[in-house]
C-alpha cells in the first residue's frame, strides 16, 4: 500500500465506524470519494494544519456534504485535529454535523445543500485571481448535485473567466439518492457537457492513487481554463456487500454488517 | 433611490479596494459609470442569481465586501438558499440589494413586486434589513454597509418620500427616525410609503388629529425603544408597508411590542393581506387598489378613532 491508499483506508475505517456509532447515512457516498479525498490530502493540497488561515494555501470545497464524515477522517488523520474527537460525529453537542462544516478546522464551508459549492468555490477562484495569489480552489461534487442548475450557472460562469485556479473533481459513481443515475437523470455524455461549456476534462479511475496523483500534477489541465476531473467511481467501494448499491446511500452500517463491513476493509492491504 | 444608492457607492467606492459589485445582468444605463470606474470591481455574472448569491459567498469568505444587485425577487427569493446557508452561515460579508421594492415596478407585474422580501429575510439569522424612505436615506445605508460586516439586505424603491432629513441630522442605522411629532395616533412606515403617511397625517392634521410618523428604515433590527415610546405615548399605531403584513414591519411590531409586554390602544397592519399584487397599474395606482395609500390610511386612522369620516379625496 502506498500512502495514499494507507490513508484512504483510515478514511473508509473511520467514517465506517463515526456512521455506525452515530446512525449517520451516505457511507456508499463516502466510500465512493475516499481514494479521492485521500489523494487531496496526501500531497496535492497545500494546506498545513498549523496555518489555516494561510492566505496562500490551497481551499478545498467539499461539495457533495453529505461525505462530512469522510472529509472529517482526512482532516484528523493529517493533523487539523484529533482523530479522538471524530468518535462525536452526530453526537449531541459535537461540531462534526452529518453534513460539512466550517466550524470544524481545516473546512473552508459548511455544504450540504447539493449544488452550493462550484459558486462558492468559483468565487474563492475569483478572489484568488484578483489577489494574484497561484493558491488553487478544489471542489468535489457528486454526480447527483449535477442535476442541479446552480452547478452548471456556476460551470459557466468559471469558463467564461477562465479560471484556471478551480479545479473539479465529480464522483462519478453513478447512484443518486434513490436509484442510477442514468434512470434518474441521465447525465451522459457527461464529459462532452464539461467540454461544451469550456472545462478542460480528463476522465480517471477514481480510486487509482498512482492515477489521481498524476492527474493532480497536471493542473491547470489546459492554460485559460478551469479544469474537471471526471472520477469513474463504485459507490460504496471498498465493502463488497455495499458496492454499487442503491441502498448503501442511506442505510445505516450497525451490528452484522458493520462487522463484515470492518473486516472486509481491514483485510485490504 | 436608486441613483441616491450608486452614487454613494461612486462616492465611497475609491475608499474601499475590497469592494465587489455583482450584479445579475440588471441596471442598464445606471451601473455604467461603476463599470467604466471601477472595472476590476464590477462583476455582471449574467442571468444567473443562485450563483451569483455563492460566488458573492465565496468572494466574501476570501476578504472581500460584496454587493449583490438585481430586481426585486431575483436576489433574494430566487436564491434564498445560497443566501441562507452560504452567505448567512458563513457570516459572510455580502449586502443583497434589491431595486424595485415593492411595486415598484407596477405595471410590468407581479413578478417583478418584491412583496414578501421583508418578511422573508428578516427571518434568516444575522441578516439586518434595510428599507430607506427617500434617498437620504438610501444614501446613508449605503455608506453605512461599506463599513458594516456581515450580511445585510437593502430594499430599495423606485418611490421615494419628500426629502425628511433635517438639517444637521446624521443616520443611526438601527434607530426609527421620527420623521414628525404627534400624540394622536402613530404612523410606522418602510419604504417610500411613508410619503403616503406624510400626505394622510397632512389631511388628518386638518380633522385635528396629529399623527407622529415614524421612518423605519431598519427594519432589523427593530428600534424597540422608539416603537414602545409610540405605544405609550400616542393613541395607537398604524404599520405601513408595500409588503404581506405577514411577518413584515407590521409583523415584527406586533412581535416586539407584545413580547415586551407593551400594548398600544389600537393596532394596524396596513399592507398586503395574502394577495398578490396582480392589477396592471402604475405603484401609486397599486397603492390605492390595494388600500395602502393615503386616503386609505386617513381612513384607517379615522375608523380606528372612531371619528366619522367626512368625505376624503
Amino acid at each position: 500500500m502506498n500512502p495514499t491508499q494507507e490513508l484512504a483506508k483510515r478514511i473508509r475505517v473511520h467514517a465506517l465506524q463515526m456512521t455506525s456509532k452515530g446512525g449517520g447515512s451516505h457511507i456508499g457516498a463516502i466510500f465512493s470519494c475516499a481514494d479521492i479525498l485521500a489523494a487531496l490530502y496526501d500531497g496535492v493540497l497545500k494546506v498545513d494544519p498549523t496555518k489555516t488561515n494561510d492566505p496562500g494555501r490551497d481551499r478545498f470545497v467539499l461539495s457533495k456534504g453529505h461525505a462530512g464524515a469522510g472529509l472529517y477522517a482526512a482532516l484528523a488523520e493529517q493533523g487539523f485535529f484529533p482523530v479522538e474527537k471524530l468518535l462525536t460525529h452526530y453526537q449531541n453537542g459535537s461540531e462534526l454535523c452529518g453534513h460539512a462544516s466550517h466550524e470544524v478546522p481545516g473546512i473552508e464551508v459548511s455544504t450540504g445543500a447539493l449544488g452550493h459549492g462550484l459558486p462558492m468555490a468559483a468565487g474563492m477562484a475569483y478572489a484568488g485571481r484578483l489577489k494574484s495569489s497561484s493558491h488553487r480552489v478544489f471542489c468535489l461534487l457528486s454526480d447527483g448535485e449535477c442535476d442541479e442548475g446552480s452547478t452548471w450557472e456556476a460551470a459557466l460562469f468559471a469558463a467564461h473567466h477562465g479560471l484556471s485556479n478551480l479545479v473539479v473533481i465529480v464522483d462519478y459513481n453513478r447512484i443518486q439518492g434513490l436509484a442510477p443515475v442514468s434512470e434518474v437523470v441521465e447525465l451522459e455524455p457527461f464529459a462532452d457537457k464539461w467540454t461544451a461549456f469550456r472545462w478542460s476534462v480528463r476522465e480517471e479511475n477514481g480510486h487509482d492513487s498512482e492515477a489521481l496523483h498524476r492527474c493532480f500534477r497536471d493542473i491547470p489541465f489546459e492554460v485559460g481554463k478551469p479544469s474537471c476531473l471526471i472520477a469513474h467511481t463504485t459507490k460504496g467501494k471498498g465493502v463488497s456487500f455495499m458496492e454499487n448499491t442503491v441502498l448503501w446511500h442511506y442505510r445505516i452500517p450497525q451490528g452484522d454488517e458493520f462487522v463484515a463491513a470492518l473486516a472486509e476493509l481491514e483485510e485490504r492491504s | 433611490m436608486r441613483d441616491a444608492f450608486v452614487g454613494a457607492l461612486l462616492e465611497q467606492t475609491p475608499q474601499h479596494p475590497e469592494l465587489m459589485f455583482l450584479t445579475g445582468d440588471l441596471g442598464f444605463g445606471v451601473l455604467n459609470e461603476f463599470q467604466a470606474r471601477f472595472p476590476r470591481q464590477f462583476l455582471n455574472v449574467g442571468v444567473a442569481e443562485q450563483n451569483m448569491s455563492g460566488v458573492a459567498a465565496g468572494l466574501a469568505i476570501e476578504g472581500h465586501t460584496v454587493f449583490t444587485y438585481s430586481i426585486g425577487n431575483f436576489p433574494t427569493l430566487r436564491c434564498l438558499e445560497q443566501i441562507r446557508n452560504d452567505i448567512c452561515f458563513h457570516r459572510a460579508n455580502v449586502k443583497i440589494v434589491c431595486i424595485g421594492g415593492g411595486m415598484s415596478y407596477g405595471p410590468v407585474g407581479m413578478s417583478h413586486h418584491a412583496t414578501e422580501d421583508l418578511t422573508i429575510l428578516r427571518s434568516l439569522p444575522g441578516m439586518e434589513v434595510f428599507s430607506p424612505c427617500d434617498h437620504w436615506e438610501a444614501a446613508e445605508v449605503t455608506r453605512y454597509l461599506l463599513t458594516h460586516r456581515g450580511p445585510a439586505y437593502l430594499r430599495l424603491d423606485k418611490s421615494a418620500a419628500p426629502a425628511t432629513v433635517r438639517q444637521g441630522e446624521v443616520f443611526r442605522p438601527g434607530h426609527i427616525r421620527t420623521i414628525r411629532e404627534g400624540a394622536d395616533i402613530t404612523l410606522a412606515a418602510t419604504g417610500g410609503i411613508l410619503g403616503e403617511a406624510i400626505l394622510a397625517a397632512d389631511v388628518l392634521r386638518e380633522q385635528g388629529i396629529f399623527c407622529r410618523i415614524l421612518s423605519v428604515c431598519t427594519v432589523k433590527p427593530l428600534d424597540i425603544n422608539t416603537l414602545a415610546a409610540a405605544a405609550s405615548e400616542t393613541g395607537g399605531i398604524v404599520s405601513i408597508e408595500e409588503n404581506a403584513v405577514d411577518g413584515g414591519l407590521g409583523g415584527a411590531i406586533a412581535e416586539t411590542l407584545m413580547e415586551a409586554g407593551v400594548f398600544p390602544k389600537f393596532f394596524v397592519r396596513m399592507g398586503l393581506r395574502n394577495t398578490f399584487s396582480s392589477v396592471v397599474g402604475s405603484q401609486k395606482y397599486l397603492r390605492m387598489f390595494y388600500s395602502l395609500d393615503a386616503t386609505a390610511i386617513a381612513r384607517t386612522v379615522l375608523a380606528k378613532l372612531g371619528i366619522d369620516a367626512p368625505v376624503l379625496a
